[in-house]
Parts: C-alpha cells; sequence; structure tokens
C-alpha cells in the first residue's frame, strides 16, 4: 500500500498519542463539570438493576386447607397443603417460609417468599432491538436481491415497477413510513382481519415490515450496482457455454458480485439497526423506547442514554466485525 | 457448418455505426477459416453474431443446419455446440481453474461430477496447465489463462470454436504457447473460425482467409492466394502495412 502520510518520529509519535488521549479526556471532564454545574447527581449504580435484577417471588396457596407436612427438597421445600377438595404442592426456593405444620390457611394467604433473578426492561429492549433489526435484516436482503434483479431487467413491467418502488421508499421520510404501515395499513389489515374473525397482528410486524420493505430499496440499489460492477464478458462467457441467464447469474455474477457488495451492505444494515429507534413511536418497546420508560422511572437520565447509545454501539460493532469476517473468509487468493 | 446469409447489424449507440453490411459467408466442417483486416470493419462483430453474443439485425445464421436468428430457437443448446474464446479471456475469477473447466459441463450437459472432473483434467493435460487446476485465474500467467479458456470451451464438446483475437492481450513470448494449442486442435479436424491479426497462424493453418473491411467481405481466398497476390487494392494496401 502506499504511503500517503509522512513518517512520524518515535517522539512525535508518542506525543501526539498522548495529545489524543488528554483530548478525550478533557472532554469527559468538561462534561462531568459542566453536569455538576447544574446540580445533576451522577448514580451509575442505579443503572445495572435495570439490566438484571432480584425480584421478590411470593408463593400464595390456591386452596383452603391445612399444611400438611414441610420437606426439604434437594433444590427447593416442599410445602403440602391438603383441605377438603384435595392436596396441593408448592416449591419454595430458599429458607423464608412464612407457614409452620399443621396451620390452616386460606387461598391468597403467603406460604414462602424466594428471591429471582430477572431480565431487566434494558435487556429486553436490546433484544427487541436486535430481533426486529434480524428479520429485517433477512427480508431486506430477499426484498433487495429480487428488486435489484427487477431493477436491471430489460422487461419494462419488472423494471418500471422496481424503479417506482425505490424512489418512493428513498424519497420519503422512513419516520413517515412507520406511519404509513402502522396507522394506514396496519389499520386497514386488523379491520379485514377482525371482520373475517381472525387474530390482531402485533405492531411488531408493522414496524418489521417498514424497515424491511426501507432497506430493501436501499439494498436493491446496492445489489444493483454490485452487478453492474462485474465486467460484461462474464456475463458473455457464461452464456456462450450455453448457460441461461438465470444459471450464469446464480454461478458467475451474483457470487462476484456479494463480495463487492458486502462492504455497502454493511453499512445499510448499520443504519437500519440505528433506524430501528424509530420503531417506539407504534409501541414496539425496543431499546430506544425502554430506555425512555427507564427514564421517567429512575429521574437518571444522562447515565441511561449514554448506556443506550453504548449498547447500539454494541450492536453495530458486532455486526461490522461479522461482515468483516465474512469479508475475509469469501476473499479468495 | 456456419451459412451466413445477407447478415446487417448496425449499432445506434454511442453513434451510428453499420458494423455489418449483408455479409455472406460459408464455414464447411473440419475448416479452419481466418478473418483478418483492420480494426472497425467488423470481423468482431460477424463472429460474435455467429453465437447471437450480437444479434444481427436482418439475414440468417445457420449453425449446423439451426437459424439462429429464428425467435423458436434456443439460442443455449446451440450456444453449448459453438465454443468462445475472449480477448480478455473471461475465466471466473472466483472459480479455480478446475471449477472453470466443470462449471458449465455440470450445469448446462447435466454432467456428474466425476465424468465432469475426468474430462477437464484431460483438457488441462491436452492445453499443457494439469499441474495449475487447483489455483484461481489471477495467478496464472496470461497465455495460461487463455490456454484455460480454451479448455473451458473444449469441455462443452463443441462442433465449431470461434476464437475472437485471443492472442491480442497477451505479452509477445506467450502468443505462442496459445498458437500451439489452436494448432493442434485444427490438425485434430475442429471447425475454426479465428479473428486474429497473426499473419503466421493464418498462413500456416487457414484453410481459407477472409477479409474484411467497412462491414464487408472484401476477399475470400486460400492463405497463399491471399498473401502471395491478392486481387483487391484494399487487400493489398492492408497486408503492406502490416507485414
Amino acid at each position: 500500500m502506499a504511503q500517503a502520510t509522512k513518517q512520524l518520529s518515535r517522539r512525535s509519535y508518542f506525543f501526539w498519542a498522548t495529545v489524543f488521549f488528554l483530548g478525550i479526556f478533557s472532554l469527559m471532564a468538561l462534561l462531568y463539570f459542566a453536569t455538576r454545574k447544574v446540580d445533576y447527581v451522577w448514580r451509575w449504580y442505579r443503572v445495572p438493576q435495570y439490566f438484571y435484577y432480584k425480584d421478590k417471588v411470593e408463593v400464595r396457596s390456591q386452596i383452603e386447607g391445612q399444611v400438611e407436612k414441610i420437606v426439604a427438597g434437594q433444590k427447593a421445600n416442599v410445602v403440602v397443603v391438603t383441605g377438603p377438595d384435595g392436596s396441593e404442592e408448592y416449591q419454595i426456593p430458599g429458607k423464608d417460609i412464612r407457614v409452620g405444620e399443621g396451620d390452616y390457611i386460606y387461598p391468597g394467604d403467603i406460604l414462602g417468599v424466594h428471591q429471582k433473578w430477572k431480565v431487566g426492561i434494558l435487556l429486553q429492549g436490546l433484544w427487541l432491538t436486535l430481533k426486529v433489526s434480524l428479520i429485517s435484516i433477512i427480508f431486506g436482503i430477499l426484498i433487495g436481491l429480487i428488486v435489484g434483479l427487477a431493477r436491471i431487467s430489460a422487461n419494462p413491467a419488472l423494471k418500471w415497477s422496481a424503479i417506482t418502488y425505490i424512489e418512493l421508499i428513498r424519497g420519503s421520510p422512513l419516520l413517515v413510513q412507520i406511519f404509513i404501515w402502522y396507522f394506514v395499513l396496519g389499520t386497514v389489515i386488523n379491520t379485514l382481519l377482525a371482520k373475517n374473525g381472525m387474530a390482531q397482528l402485533p405492531p411488531l410486524w408493522f414496524g418489521v415490515a417498514s424497515l424491511a420493505v426501507f432497506a430493501g430499496a436501499y439494498v436493491a440499489e446496492i445489489v444493483r450496482a454490485g452487478i453492474q460492477s462485474i465486467h460484461r464478458g462474464q456475463m458473455e462467457a457464461a452464456r456462450s457455454l450455453g448457460m441461461t441467464y438465470p444459471q450464469a447469474m446464480r454461478h458467475v455474477i451474483l457470487p462476484q458480485a456479494f463480495r463487492r457488495i458486502l462492504p455497502p451492505l454493511a453499512g445499510q444494515f448499520i443504519s437500519l439497526i440505528k433506524d430501528s429507534s424509530l420503531l417506539g413511536i407504534i409501541a414496539i418497546r425496543e431499546l430506544t423506547k425502554a430506555t425512555r420508560e427507564v427514564v421517567t422511572t429512575s429521574l437518571q437520565p444522562f447515565e441511561l442514554w449514554f448506556v443506550c447509545a453504548l449498547l447500539y454501539l454494541v450492536l453495530t460493532f458486532g455486526l461490522s466485525m461479522f461482515v468483516q469476517y465474512l469479508e475475509r473468509r469469501t476473499v479468495v487468493s | 457448418m456456419i451459412k451466413v446469409e445477407n447478415v446487417s447489424k448496425t449499432f445506434y449507440a454511442p453513434h451510428e455505426v453499420h458494423a455489418l453490411q449483408n455479409v455472406s459467408c460459408q464455414v464447411d466442417k473440419g475448416e479452419v477459416v481466418v478473418i483478418i483486416g483492420p480494426s472497425g470493419s467488423g470481423k468482431s462483430t460477424l463472429l460474435r453474431c455467429l453465437n447471437r453474443l450480437e444479434h444481427a439485425d436482418s439475414g440468417h445464421i445457420y449453425i449446423d443446419g439451426i437459424d439462429i436468428l429464428d425467435r423458436k430457437t434456443n439460442i443455449n443448446t446451440v450456444r453449448a455446440e459453438v465454443g468462445m474464446v475472449f480477448q480478455s479471456f473471461n475465466l471466473f475469477p472466483h472459480k479455480t481453474v478446475f471449477e472453470n473447466v466443470t462449471l458449465a459441463q455440470q450445469v448446462v450437459r447435466k454432467r456428474g461430477r466425476a465424468e465432469a472432473e475426468k474430462k477437464a483434467m484431460t483438457l488441462l493435460e491436452k492445453v499443457g496447465i494439469p499441474d495449475k487446476a487447483g489455483v484461481y485465474p489471477d495467478q496464472l500467467s496470461g497465455g495460461q489463462q487463455q490456454r484455460v479458456a480454451i479448455a473451458r470451451a473444449l469441455a462443452m464438446d463443441p462442433k465449431v470454436m470461434l476464437f475472437d483475437e485471443p492472442t491480442s492481450a497477451l505479452d509477445p513470448e506467450m502468443i505462442g504457447e496459445v498458437l500451439d494449442v489452436m494448432k493442434a486442435l485444427a490438425k485434430e479436424g475442429m471447425t475454426m473460425v479465428v479473428v486474429t491479426h497473426e499473419m503466421g497462424f493464418a498462413r500456416e493453418v487457414a484453410d481459407r482467409v477472409i477479409f474484411m473491411d467497412d462491414g464487408t467481405i472484401v476477399e475470400v481466398g486460400t492463405p497463399e492466394h491471399f498473401f502471395k497476390n491478392p486481387t483487391h487494392k484494399r487487400t493489398q494496401l492492408f497486408l503492406n502495412q502490416i507485414l
């Protein structure tokens, strides 16, 4: 590779590296002291509970009767309640048992309390963002591939449909498209379903549809550019051997195009992950919506919004690492 | 084997060019025909019309009795019988040399893997590079790539081979190895149509030479006739310039 930049001496290299870290550090310090000036109290210790928290579980009796016996099991204590209508067994892990043998109890009485780790709202939101993004990426690729091929087709019905789709989608804001999917198409579809006595589609479906259709338009253009970047001699060679157009596409053109479109495709999907933050407005509790809810209960917006940004960074960075790995694997020789 | 009747072809982009004007010619079975002419004379266009990589505007082209300009003709079955070798090789860069030669056999001829691989190995030996089977095309020299391209075309057991300036993109020291493969092929009785600037090859191997200029066939004849006493002024001028 050509060395475009001047080689720094060892000493000045370390000097400028120090300048970089000092710059980062002073920016953070500046932010910190600025927030202190407006009397903001940083409470990072409050953040972990929104990832994982211990929840109190109360085990209550379902029936009326007498506690027949309490047996210490391997994993939990078993409380056996026998009443006029039969016998029930209740598992209570831990030591906190609130009844004794022979006690007479009524339905709803607390037999014991134990604690359980539960997934917090932020982690749930992260998972939903991941799920929505992954499904949208898969459908986005499918749509993009089909539309991209239609876009370079000689058939005007296919070609013009592809152009119309691409221009419509790329020419309007994603936020508006999400509203159209949910409030227009969603209302129509769910009303029609209800009239036919079928179950409603949850907002998640419309969210995924809007993202997939949005990404599909961009993927289509990437696919088109990728295919057209392959030298036409490749198609001619494949066709001259007697391959049909689809065979030539499948065995010769697309495998080569795939390698070239991976980097722009990765960029597109990183955008898609970030765009999924808009889905909160149609009641999908993805990461951003989850953060907003946590902020309103915890009153620690500064920490939480930074955490939210960091979690998106984890997702996008993970994706770009995966694509880099794919690139390295597909580059032959 | 090949019969061309009154074929015309005009390109409109980027500007109007009458590439072929009422061209008629014929190639018999087992014959080696070399097409020569200045650049832009339509010789490559004529060759590319023979397997419909270019669609002629009018006229008829018969390959083994089948009119390939007929709408009802399945061009893919005809192309499987007509091998083509390109100036820029056009090997598939994402496949190994071996896969380049087996791919169309399996996809088009529906041969089994073992059969296709056996055929590929035989052909790679024939063109002199069996040891390069596992490498990718960009690790080969131009001459080796072109020989792989010839093997790839031969793998389909074609009845005719078309060569579109097969040595024009090669370094001078590699031209010989490709021409040797082509000469061997001619000796075996393969029907060949060759567009080339290699006059030595034309003189030595060709049964007939076609001279084209300005989209028309100016002169057709044996190599002796051609290089000793060409009839047309245009032919004489061309030969004087290049010989």
